[in-house]
């Protein structure tokens, strides 16, 4: 635009140059067709409105939910194998009103927070070492691969062999299991800030210091609270795994003790509860990814 | 930090401040080693607008990378006022080709970057920030994040956060080789009329040569394979400059003279 301006005033009555009058808006209006709601729906990638997807993300809950309830309150399928709803919830006011449900998840919840904050408070300084310093990770890759593929679930046994039947033998599953997982995720997080943005950096005066602590960690945090996010989902697993060979209380445990006694409807509770816990931590970091690095989003 | 009329005034170019000296840069890859910078010896003078310009693959970016000592040299050397350069520091400023705003900074934000890192007064730091936003036409656009602002929007924020940290010397590699024919025009017309305010040594590194000719004082023509230097071009076009004088006699007979020093070497190849 500017281009033309510069030029127009040199040549503008050139020959073979007809110049455009601006001219007022045709008055004709066509009016536009609405795309309809399947039109959208059918296209890939088409955006749908913010009704339109809680009324999706809720029928699909319905439809499960009273699949459901065909099967149990219809009879399809002995309370025994599959409970209902309302056996569930049943059960969850009569562990709640009898004090036996708080117990077990919270000794879920305890062992969960300290096996995650233990393994992300050493894996994350250590991810950032790792993606920063060339020589930190020729150390520790090769030993951490090698590691991360190994199962948790074949530690187990070692685990109780030397630490015994108790709060450390779970919280360390956790560890283990998360724990390399997040340095190697972490790791690639820092190495894909770009080398321009780190050069930028130090054409401005930055120290090496000022590179680790103004541009790469900055960079890096939105990466860092998915990957504690995504690695947290996982802790979930390795602790029923934990509960479920050797605990005396938890969610687990809690399922285990009914399956013994055929009480189909309090495992359902457990897995519901598991559930919740899950959406309610992942939530968590959602928040904290959009207040600590919101210009990501 | 922020030019005096003074300043301004005194526009006369003067002696060497950048001196590259038989700089030689090669790569080894494997057994092989690839020879991308030949003996390139040039001089960039204080307040002088320096422009290298040649095919792509020439080294031209090593160079300025090397400037800039974020890369270092198998043999010769470069010298910034008379010092030796070993790495990177803030008196040689530098505009990336690539994007390199700090997106988790505003606009502001990443323009104070540099005097922040070295502790500078909040008052102080506010009004360079402002007088060079200003300077960029992106007054309105301080509270901004990157990710909000064009193409040619971010690199004037970048120009603004080198120029606000008032460097010795502004390297630009190819700031306006990502954007588009009409923007880049725009950009062209921006950084000429910032450095006549600020007369800031610059040494800006090009393929497009009507960029080349439009922004420099001098010309410094590169071949490529090894990257060589071929020639020195005087560009004695007046200023204030505009972008209609690409249509001037004077300007086409330059762009005729370094198509030619060009040309040769693309003969000479094939």
């Amino acid at each position: 635009m500017q281009f033309d301006k510069t030029f127009s005033s040199a040549d503008g009555a050139a020959s073979g140059v007809t110049v455009l009058e601006a001219k007022a808006a045709s008055p004709v209006r066509r009016v536009k067709k609405e795309r309809g709601f399947v039109d959208r729906a059918l296209t890939p990638r088409a955006p749908i409105s913010a009704r339109a997807s809680l009324i999706a993300g809720i029928s699909v809950w319905i439809v499960v939910l009273a699949g459901w309830s065909c099967l149990t309150y219809g009879g399809v399928m002995p309370d025994i194998f599959l409970p209902s709803p309302t056996a569930v919830i049943e059960r969850g006011i009569s562990m709640i009103s009898d004090g036996t449900l708080w117990p077990n998840m919270w000794a879920s919840i305890e062992v969960i927070l300290l096996g995650f904050l233990i393994s992300s408070v050493v894996a994350v300084p250590l991810g950032l070492l790792m993606g920063t310093f060339r020589v930190v990770q020729a150390a520790l890759e090769p030993l951490v691969n090698f590691i991360r593929y190994l199962p948790v679930t074949a530690f187990v046994p070692l685990f109780i062999l030397w630490i015994g039947l108790g709060l450390s033998q779970r919280v360390s599953i956790i560890i283990f299991g998360t724990f390399f997982q997040q340095i190697v995720m972490i790791m690639d997080v820092v190495r894909s800030v770009p080398d321009d943005m780190l050069n930028a950096s130090y054409t401005l005066g930055s120290s090496r210091r000022d590179v680790l602590t103004h541009v790469i960690l900055p960079a890096a945090k939105p990466g860092i609270i998915d990957t504690l996010r995504i690695t947290m989902g996982w802790a979930w697993t390795y602790l029923v795994v934990a509960e479920l060979v050797a605990a005396d209380s938890g969610l687990g445990y809690m399922s285990m003790q009914a399956m013994r006694g055929f009480q189909v409807d309090k495992i359902f509770l457990a897995i519901g509860i598991i559930g919740i816990l899950g959406l309610i931590t992942d939530t968590c970091f959602r928040i904290l990814r959009a207040r600590w690095a919101g210009w990501a989003a | 930090m922020i030019p005096t009329r003074a300043d301004i005034r005194s526009c006369t170019i003067g002696g060497p401040l950048l001196e590259a000296r038989s700089v030689e840069l090669r790569y080894n890859t494997g057994n092989n080693s690839v020879l991308a910078l030949d003996h390139v010896s040039l001089d960039v003078r204080e307040k002088e607008f320096a422009v290298i310009v040649g095919p792509s693959g020439c080294g031209k970016s090593s160079l300025l990378y090397l400037a800039a000592g974020l890369l270092d040299s198998t043999g010769g050397e470069i010298e910034v006022g008379g010092e030796e350069v070993t790495g990177p520091g803030r008196d040689r400023g530098m505009v990336f080709q690539a994007y390199t705003l700090f997106p988790w900074l505003t606009v502001a934000e990443n323009v104070e970057f540099g005097l922040k890192r070295r502790r500078m007064p909040a008052k102080e730091r506010q009004e360079i920030v402002s007088y060079y936003l200003n300077e960029v036409g992106l007054s309105q656009f301080g509270g901004h994040y990157p990710k909000q602002l064009s193409g040619g929007m971010k690199q004037r924020v970048a120009i603004a956060r080198a120029l606000a940290n008032d460097p010795k010397i502004l390297l630009m590699d190819e700031p306006f080789g990502a954007l588009d024919s009409q923007t880049r025009a725009t950009m062209q017309k921006l950084l000429l009329r910032v450095w006549e305010h600020s007369h800031k040594t610059v040494l800006f590194v090009t393929h497009d040569i009507d960029e080349a000719i439009i922004l420099g004082d001098r010309v410094h023509v590169m071949t490529a394979r090894p990257g060589r230097m071929k020639a020195v071009v005087d560009i004695d076009i007046p200023r204030p400059r505009s972008l209609d004088m690409m249509l001037d006699p004077d300007f086409i007979a330059i762009k005729r003279q370094i198509i030619g020093l060009l040309h040769d070497e693309i003969d000479e190849d094939h």
